[in-house]
């Protein structure tokens, strides 16, 4: 690692303040991803803020017809919630799927989305719940937020507060693993909800999350495996790495598609 | 005092050493710390092959905490040698390999990803770190020799100017002509291509070095991650020119793993210990992971091809194989033995087979060294063998059980037609036990029963034997080896009776310090917790050669007992002159010497006290003290065999495969504790697993750079990924060491792989599959068998 | 340099560290528990695997300062007494290690396994150490260790 400055800020007003004063600054959440970042000399703050340990940030809330989580909750916590596996099952699924259990006891919804891995989970459940994220800026729709990989639509000195998933009908998040890295390779999140039907898929794509529309209007239709069994995307634009080609990739889309669809019931 | 009949040879006694592993207190070399101790980084070439132009280290000596800086130039104005292969391998011609130099730092050419450039010594990790980051390399990049198939060819990259066409050898085994009458007759023949997959051998203990220099005595001091500290001192001394060999100390402590990659003598502990001298101070230095990744020897990463010749009985006439061995950039400390005499001595498997020609053109390409990893050589023979024995009795209609049957080897001592004398075994028993165990009457209801759930199962076979406990030191001195490969003991029976036995056997997880002492309380009478095993330090322990090829019980333990006859002996001669007897009438039984026909008797710890009190010895018989040291050279290798048998599950939709049940029956001849082989068989079986299904380390076609640089990319199995596995034993003992004893380390990394690709073949009905077979390669290999059902 | 404390197995320490410094260095340098170990270095082994706040983390992927204040324990701190903790134990009733480096960080997980999962069968457990690598016992025996330590703390 380089030599950086390490600040704890005590509210998120404060981790406001040191960011605009930072000349190149980075938040520290959990850490799962930017600590091996630093170690392996791939990153170069000046200042590493770290707001993992504010309790402002640290709250899984459920109001109405959505759960509030707030950015800073380890992903072992949206696991275990009791108000999570009750109105959002699959939601819980996918975070107790993260990493390792290690790695969900300090990993936390905001760095996830955040740092925006194109195989991180999350951002599949972002993206397929109509998630809403709120900053210290402003309100923003999954859909507008996920900009390709590792490309979100925060600018400097904004930070991730809370996530809002709206309660679906029916949701289920299906994953197939890296085999080495165990981040997805591919991740296929299918829900139904007032938003309609999405089809979000992460680990496959060049530039991230993203939908399937052509599955989504057929689950529309008629919201069955059979439905989805038949449709596969492109493999133009899919990772393609020793672990998989582009073609297995979205073969699999197919497959995590009509299981997830299953799944959800 | 404890129950001595729990604690003795055939128990499963838990390990001594594991109190201080599950407690935090063992000592692996990087929780050691020297006083006033520096911090080495290693600048490694980020080119697979570029000539060095010039190196600027004057930024780099001004930054923070920099102590000095060493280069290539450094280690060759000093003098030093490089590092060196302790094996000479000969070509079909009758001259010797060509080997190219192996500088400790690299001169004036890098020649892989990885390759040492300088040694960077500071006040800290992060400091050398940063230092080396500063230091200006002016590389020339040249063009890659990477892949294995056309590093021979015209045209190719050169490694090195000494071997023309990258070939470091072309050697030869069995009888050609012989070989060729064979398949002249041959009613069938049957052929085969197999890749043997590169590893990386991740043991979990990086590897590691602290180099230290007394300048009052004048006394080098290494502690290092060593399978073999005294080979270690006796290369840095005798060959790389370090230091004289008594007055350097080598200590292997607490060694986090090896299986292999700790036999070799490395740049980096050469280094270190070399320019603690110069700086003054001790150096440290602990590989990152990505440096285990980059620059440990890798294993296996074989091409071949294989014919097998059948009569119109399915009997086999003959082999013939031409192979293509990696050896990296680099030659490493033994490598030239994996892919010759480790690998073409064991494709005879377990059959009859009475005609073998083999060749292997040892390569150099511009990656990591390629050396000895778990199995060595073996594991690239039992998979080819069993591949294609699997393959031929498939297309010969013969169930794969019945065509090994129709081709065992029955009658021993065996002679095969590449140089191994097989000694003892009972391959139709090891076969049926495992066939009993695995349920191989059942298989073809479960088949049924998965293929209505729509899973496609397979089973799979590998009877499998290897040569192990090296080696008469004799026969591998005539095959090219520059060391002996015996091993030596020490029984040192302290005054109170309590026992010390050093050993330079090296223990990195076997449980020799279990083990052993359960065969010398089994000898004395005495509990094991009053007998240490003292090993890993050459100022404590006599030259050893370390712990590696599955040799520490066979030989390891043999030079033990060879001690152990002596102190008993001795002891002896002191019972009978205290008991006033002659010593042909002492008996020495459970702890007591014994007048035999009397009631006259001495407790161990009596005669061990007289032994030092010495009153009234006769000077001239019986000196006083009582401590043996014995060198045991055995007289063959062991032959393990046995038999795996793989059942797998395969989601034809994913590709993703569940082993739904792995049997292992294996002969070891005598056992000390059952409960460490069954480990030893356990971890194995799991680094079969991986090199079948998981592990590949993958190089850049074109730049040479490292794809599969860290656990991220590099699939190492985990927990999920293997099933428990059920074992067997059967047993017929080694007649050529004291013991009975056969190896037990490598057989499941030898056995597994052939006995899970050959499920994964018959669950798909294909011929072949390359390892590691991944989902994604398995789902591709069900997508192209399948061209006739989509046309339908 | 800035100093840090915390509780390390039941005892307050501080150190004055670089910011840079990782939980797992401040552990093993700076309080000399050597314990917790490293064996790579994208936290992926496990074998740094240490008790945060009750939790199990890998003490390679969290800065010494995220845990100022906090309770930490490690392989060290889990026998009380002078009598092994039962996983402890179990590892060595059933042979669940070999080389022993990957041990301390296998106990750990398992450790916090339990007190999560009190009721485990095999194919959870399997699952649960999908972040620590051993590369010695083919987890054979680490499996059995783990569901004997978790029948016998029932």
């Amino acid at each position: 690692m380089y030599q950086f400055n390490y600040v704890r800020p005590k509210s998120l007003a404060d981790a406001e303040a040191l960011l605009a004063k930072a000349d190149d600054p980075k938040l520290l959440a959990g850490g799962q991803t930017l600590i091996p970042t630093l170690k392996q000399r791939l990153a170069m703050p000046s200042d590493v803020i770290d707001i993992g340990s504010l309790k402002e940030l640290a709250f899984i809330k459920a109001e109405g017809e959505a759960i509030m989580i707030g950015a800073g909750t380890k992903h072992f916590d949206v696991a275990n919630s009791a108000d999570v596996k009750k109105h959002i099952p699959a939601l819980a699924a996918l975070a107790g799927m993260i990493g390792d259990p290690a790695v969900r006891h300090m990993g936390t919804i905001g760095g996830s989305i955040a740092n925006n891995d194109p195989a991180a989970d999350y951002p599949a459940a972002c993206l397929a719940l109509d998630a809403k994220i709120h900053t210290t800026k402003r309100l923003i729709a999954a859909d507008e937020y996920f900009k390709g990989m590792f490309e979100t639509a925060l600018t400097d000195g904004e930070i991730i507060k809370e996530v809002t998933f709206p309660h679906p009908e029916k949701a289920a998040y299906m994953k197939f693993p890296n085999p080495a890295s165990r981040y997805a390779m591919v991740g296929v999140f299918v829900s139904k909800g007032p938003w309609g039907v999405r089809v979000a898929v992460t680990g496959a794509g060049q530039n991230g999350v993203f939908r399937v529309k052509e599955m989504e209007n057929a689950l529309a239709k008629s919201w069955s495996p059979e439905a989805v069994a038949s449709i596969t995307v492109p493999a133009d634009g899919l990772l393609s790495d020793l672990h998989g080609s582009a073609e297995y990739r979205a073969h699999l889309v197919t497959v995590m598609a009509k299981r997830a669809v299953a799944a959800a019931g | 005092m404890s129950d001595l009949s729990e604690q003795g040879v055939g128990k499963p006694v838990r390990r001594k050493e594991d109190f201080r592993f599950i407690t935090g207190n063992g000592h692996y070399t990087d929780d050691i710390s020297r006083p006033h101790q520096t911090h080495g980084y290693f600048l490694r070439s980020p080119h697979a092959h570029a000539k060095i132009r010039k190196i600027d280290t004057r930024a780099a000596l001004a930054a923070p905490g920099v102590i000095a800086i060493f280069t290539g130039k450094d280690i060759a104005a000093d003098k030093l040698g490089g590092l060196i292969c302790g094996w000479t391998v000969h070509s079909k011609d009758g001259s010797a390999m060509k080997v190219g130099p192996h500088p400790v730092l690299a001169l004036d050419t890098v020649r892989y990803v990885g390759d040492h450039v300088a040694l960077v010594v500071a006040e800290t990790h992060e400091e050398a770190k940063s230092a080396a980051e500063l230091i200006e390399v002016d590389y020339e990049e040249l063009p890659a020799c990477v892949s294995l198939a056309d590093c021979e060819k015209p045209g190719a990259p050169q490694v090195h100017p000494e071997a023309p066409r990258n070939t470091c050898f072309e050697w030869e085994l069995g009888n050609k002509a012989e070989t060729e009458a064979a398949f002249a007759k041959a009613a069938k023949v049957v052929k085969l291509d197999l890749v043997n997959n590169r590893l990386i051998p991740n043991a979990m203990e990086p590897r590691a070095a602290i180099g230290e220099y007394d300048k009052g005595t004048g006394g080098y001091t290494l502690h290092t991650t060593s399978q073999n500290p005294h080979v270690a001192r006796l290369v840095l001394s005798a060959f790389v020119g370090v230091a004289p060999e008594h007055k350097l100390r080598v200590i292997a402590p607490d060694v986090g793993g090896g299986f292999g990659s700790k036999i070799f003598i490395y740049a980096e502990e050469t280094a270190c210990v070399w320019a603690a001298a110069k700086v003054g101070r001790p150096i440290k230095w602990t590989a990152e992971r990505s440096e285990s990744f980059m620059s440990d020897a890798h294993g296996r990463d074989h091409l071949s091809h294989a014919e097998l010749a059948l009569d119109a009985n399915s009997k086999i006439l003959g082999l013939r194989v031409k192979t293509i061995a990696n050896l990296g950039a680099y030659l490493s400390t033994f490598s030239a033995a994996v892919p010759t005499y480790l690998y073409g001595t064991l494709l005879s498997g377990q059959y009859d087979i009475p005609a073998i020609y083999v060749e292997v053109d040892g390569v150099y390409t511009h990656t990591a060294p390629v050396d000895a990893y778990r199995g060595a050589g073996r594991p690239e023979a039992t998979f080819l063998i069993e591949r294609i024995v699997e393959t031929a009795a498939r297309e010969t209609g013969l169930d794969p059980a019945e065509f090994r049957r129709r081709n065992f080897v029955r009658a021993f001592p065996h002679q095969t037609p590449v140089i191994m004398n097989y000694d003892a075994g009972n391959y139709d028993a090891s076969l049926d036990k495992a066939m009993e165990i695995a349920d191989v009457k059942g298989f073809a209801a479960r088949k049924a029963e998965a293929a209505r759930r729509g899973k496609l199962r397979g089973l799979g076979y590998s009877t499998y034997i290897e040569a192990c406990g090296i080696a008469p030191s004799a026969a591998v001195g005539s095959l090219g080896a520059g060391v002996g490969l015996w091993e030596s003991a020490e029984v040192r029976v302290n005054p109170t009776g309590n026992v010390e036995v050093l050993t330079g056997s090296h223990s990195h997880g076997q449980g020799h310090e279990t083990t052993f002492a359960q065969l010398v309380s089994s000898r004395l009478g005495i509990p094991i917790d009053q007998i240490e095993i003292v090993h890993g330090d050459t100022d404590k322990v006599q030259f050893g050669m370390g712990t590696y090829g599955s040799r520490s019980g066979a030989v390891g333990m043999s030079a033990i007992v060879k001690a152990l006859d002596k102190v008993e002996a001795k002891a002896k001669k002191i019972a009978a002159h205290l008991m006033e007897a002659a010593v042909e009438d002492i008996v020495f039984q459970e702890g007591r010497f014994t007048v035999q026909g009397t009631d006259k008797s001495l407790a161990w710890a009596e005669v061990s006290l007289a032994a030092y009190t010495a009153h009234g010895f006769p000077s001239n018989e019986i000196e006083p003290g009582l401590k043996e040291g014995a060198f045991y050279d055995p007289t063959n290798f062991t032959f393990p065999a046995g038999c795996h048998i793989c059942e797998v599950e395969i989601d034809p939709e994913t590709g993703v495969l569940e082993i739904a049940n792995f049997v292992a029956v294996d002969d070891f001849g005598t056992i000390i504790n059952p409960m460490i082989v069954e480990g030893q068989v356990h971890g194995g079986i799991a680094q079969g697993v991986g090199q079948a299904l998981l592990e590949l380390g993958v190089y850049d076609g074109e730049s040479g750079q490292l794809v599969t640089g860290s656990f991220m990319d590099y699939c190492m199995p985990r927990a999920d990924n293997v099933p428990s596995f059920r074992l067997g034993f059967t047993k017929t003992e080694c007649p050529s060491n004291p013991l009975g004893m056969k190896g037990c380390g490598e057989a499941g990394a030898i056995a597994s792989p052939p006995a899970i690709i050959n499920a994964i073949t018959d669950a798909l009905g294909i011929r072949d599959i390359e390892m590691p077979a991944t989902p994604a390669r398995i789902w591709k290999a069900i997508q192209s068998s399948r061209p006739r059902a989509a046309a339908e | 340099m800035t100093v840090v404390s915390m509780t390390v197995n039941g005892k307050s320490v501080s150190a004055d560290v670089e910011a840079r410094t990782l939980l797992v260095h401040y552990i093993r340098e700076a309080l000399g528990l050597t314990g917790t170990h490293v064996g790579c270095d994208t936290s992926q082994c496990g074998a740094c695997v240490v008790h945060v706040n009750g939790r199990a983390v890998k003490s390679c992927a969290m800065l010494a300062g995220q845990a100022e204040g906090a309770e930490v324990v490690t392989v060290e701190g889990l026998a009380k007494d002078g009598e092994l903790h039962p996983v402890q134990k179990a590892f060595r009733e059933h042979h669940g290690l070999q080389c022993g480096f990957c041990t301390p960080g296998m106990i750990m997980t398992a450790v916090d396994l339990i007190r999560r999962k009190p009721q485990l069968d095999e194919q959870t457990v399997r699952e649960e150490l999908e972040g620590n690598i051993c590369r010695c016992t083919g987890y054979h025996n680490i499996v059995k260790a783990i569901l004997a330590a978790s029948e016998e703390m029932r």
